[in-house]
């Protein structure tokens, strides 16, 4: 892992000079409100961040190489492990005949519901920043990808194991009790240090977009183990398990309907394997009611087994939402869902609207509610942190 | 006096051939010309900057970098970079037309590195908060529309003909299109657009027409006006450059995801 770093910022140093250079970004502030009381006396209220996403980009050689940079960090009012920082990109790539070699610290993603991201597996999720599991951390990576008529093939070797960021004791929302990230334990008899290893394989045909992948290594995803920190008092302990995970991902297009499966298959090493599944389609109707306004429907199903372990939170769950895009000069836009538990009945309400201010601003609106959460939920914890964030974020 | 010979000749042919035909006919042979006028550019680049207006005067801008690959029998392929606003830079649009199956396009969203399939169902929806309908950017493939020349009339000076077109494809907001186009050098002048009321809805103007090869005329700018609205949409085009030596490579879904 050093190695690449060494080598990647000799690369930009050596090439700086003779580069284009070109920049953007972001700096965004963010304000939480918090609609009750914590379960843990300890957890903050309402609260205040600021975060800071530039993303410098260089290429050379006739944009045969390039060098992305794109350090990430926030500094939060309440939770000091939520004031953290990263680097989410410190790329290089080159393209040759016919391959793309990407050397460094990358971002991938994979996938096509929009309830749960399953397929998605190689970068570790930054699950600090929001728990809806779309913040990833820098991975460093090997990341050969060969563009070929019959589709597109992507080998990944994956040095340098990144463990999942939780809330501190202080964070909201978050489990109860709260998740000790510095007594992880992993099946790796070293720990964190392992290469994993993943491939992908992706086409279209027709209306239909296919993507099959494949990882070894180091599973992303903890089982979260009740425990005791130093002081004796219970923790939730992150145990990441050795295993692979075989994956597909499906998207059709059928006029204004959108079909969507994503589906794994893990197997561990240690104990019971596991499957999951989303299913659902998004169904547009534009011009709504003769006006410039776009509205999408929204449904996922969402399936896991995990064997012999006790169940995770999206067992057998139904997500239904709708997608408002006004056309608009500002580009507004409001999505809206829910994730109902068929079994227990718990709900998690989903909002999201945004809308640009003048040409640099952008204003966000989100809100998470937590509702009718029974004590056997992995979301009981988080009953009390319904809460409702509004960001202004000034991008250049 | 064999060139005056031959251009009367051409002339007469040309007059008595229109006048053979129906109008239907005739329509179709001013927009085939068109086309047939507008083939073997290979590829193109240009950038294009975007200004919405809105009724009080309030203006918004876009900016973006669009490659296109001409391809012989069927639709084009387009790729188009954000630049501007600042906040959806880096967002990539691909499409591949086609003439009569549904387009195939993909969106590629930098935030979330996700590529992303689109519907292009939506043929009547504003490309990019503009007047500018999906439909009136994308490829004019010639069995989109069934014509009728319905009149030649002198406008701003140019001699033109002027054709109706009527969109066979699903989903149009339009009954029809009136459209001027330059006798002399087949090209687009004057777009009207009539919606499902058949209520006129837009007028598209083409100006700055500028030559490049010594063939293909390229407008320098072009003004939508939205008579409903009072909205404007003004598109300005410069650094056209043609035959790059792109090819389908370069229009690819996996160049998407290393784009800037």
């Amino acid at each position: 892992m050093r190695a690449i770093f060494g080598i990647t910022l000799l690369l930009a140093v050596a090439t700086v000079n003779a580069a284009e250079f070109s920049s953007r970004g972001n700096f965004t502030s963010e304000v939480r409100l918090f609609t009750e009381k914590p379960v843990d006396p300890r957890q903050h209220g309402d609260n205040l961040s600021l975060s800071a996403e530039p993303d410098w980009y260089w290429s050379w050689n006739k944009e045969q190489d390039s060098l992305v940079v794109r350090p990430f960090g926030r500094l939060d009012q309440g939770d000091p492990d939520r004031t953290h920082a990263d680097l989410r990109e410190l790329l290089w790539l080159h393209l040759g005949n016919q391959y793309e070699v990407r050397t460094g610290i990358g971002q991938v993603f994979w996938g096509v519901t929009e309830s749960r991201h399953l397929v998605d597996i190689i970068n570790q999720t930054d699950q600090v920043e929001n728990i809806d599991g779309e913040d990833k951390l820098g991975q460093p990576m090997i990341w050969l990808s060969l563009p070929r008529d019959t589709g597109i093939f992507d080998f990944f070797v994956l040095p340098g194991f990144r463990q999942r960021t939780f809330p501190g004791v202080h964070g909201r929302p978050r489990t109860q009790p709260r998740v000790q990230t510095s007594q992880a334990t992993y099946d790796n008899p070293q720990g964190d240090d392992h290469i994993d290893l993943a491939a992908r394989w992706s086409q279209y045909i027709g209306p239909i977009d296919i993507g099959i992948s494949y990882f070894d290594g180091i599973l992303r995803e903890p089982r979260l183990i009740p425990g005791t920190d130093s002081k004796g008092l219970p923790v939730l302990v992150p145990h990441y398990d050795t295993g692979s995970q075989l994956g597909i991902s499906l998207q059709g297009v059928f006029g204004a309907w959108l079909y969507k499966l994503e589906a794994v298959y893990r197997n561990y090493n240690e104990i019971d394997n596991y499957t999951a599944a989303v299913a659902g389609f998004e169904y547009t109707v534009s011009s709504f009611l003769g006006s410039r306004y776009d509205l999408g429907i929204l449904a996922e199903y969402l399936y896991e087994d995990f064997g012999d372990l006790p169940v995770g939170p999206f067992e057998d769950d139904l997500f239904v939402g709708f997608r408002l895009a006004l056309n608009d000069a500002d580009s507004s836009e409001l999505l809206a869902g829910v994730i109902a538990d068929v079994d227990d009945g718990s709900r998690v309400f989903n909002i999201e609207a945004s809308r640009r201010i003048g040409d640099s601003l952008k204003l966000g609106v989100e809100a998470r509610l937590f509702s009718s959460i029974p004590q056997t939920d992995p979301l009981y914890g988080q009953r009390h942190d319904d809460y409702i964030e509004v960001t202004l974020g000034y991008y250049f | 006096m064999r060139s005056v010979f031959c251009l009367t000749t051409i002339i007469l042919f040309w007059s008595t051939g229109i006048l053979a035909e129906t109008p239907q006919q005739q329509g179709h042979a001013v927009v085939s010309e068109l086309h047939a006028r507008d083939t073997g550019w290979h590829d193109q680049f240009a950038k294009m900057k975007m200004i919405l207006t809105n009724r009080q005067g309030e203006t918004s801008t876009r900016e973006v970098r669009m490659y296109t690959l001409e391809v012989p029998g069927d639709g084009d392929k387009s790729l188009s970079i954000f630049d501007a606003p600042a906040d959806v830079r880096g967002t990539a649009f691909l499409s591949h037309t086609h003439a009569l199956q549904p387009d195939d396009q993909w969106l590629y969203l930098p935030a979330l590195k996700r590529v992303k399939r689109i519907s292009s169902a939506n043929k009547s929806g504003p490309f990019m908060g503009s007047e500018f309908a999906y439909e009136d950017i994308a490829s004019q493939e010639i069995d989109k529309f069934t014509y009728k020349l319905v009149a030649e009339e002198t406008i701003d000076g140019n001699d033109a003909f002027v054709v109706e077109q009527y969109p066979q494809y699903e989903k149009s907001g339009y009954t029809r299109e009136v459209v001027w186009i330059d006798k002399a050098r087949y090209i687009p002048l004057k777009l009207d657009y009539y919606d499902r009321k058949d209520a006129l809805l837009k007028t598209l103007t083409f100006s700055d027409y500028q030559q490049y090869l010594d063939k293909y005329w390229r407008a320098g700018e072009m003004y939508m006006e939205n008579h409903q609205t009072g909205k404007r949409s003004t598109l300005t085009w410069t650094d056209y450059s043609f035959r790059q030596d792109l090819d389908d490579h370069d229009f690819d879904r996996s160049v998407l995801k290393r784009l800037r």
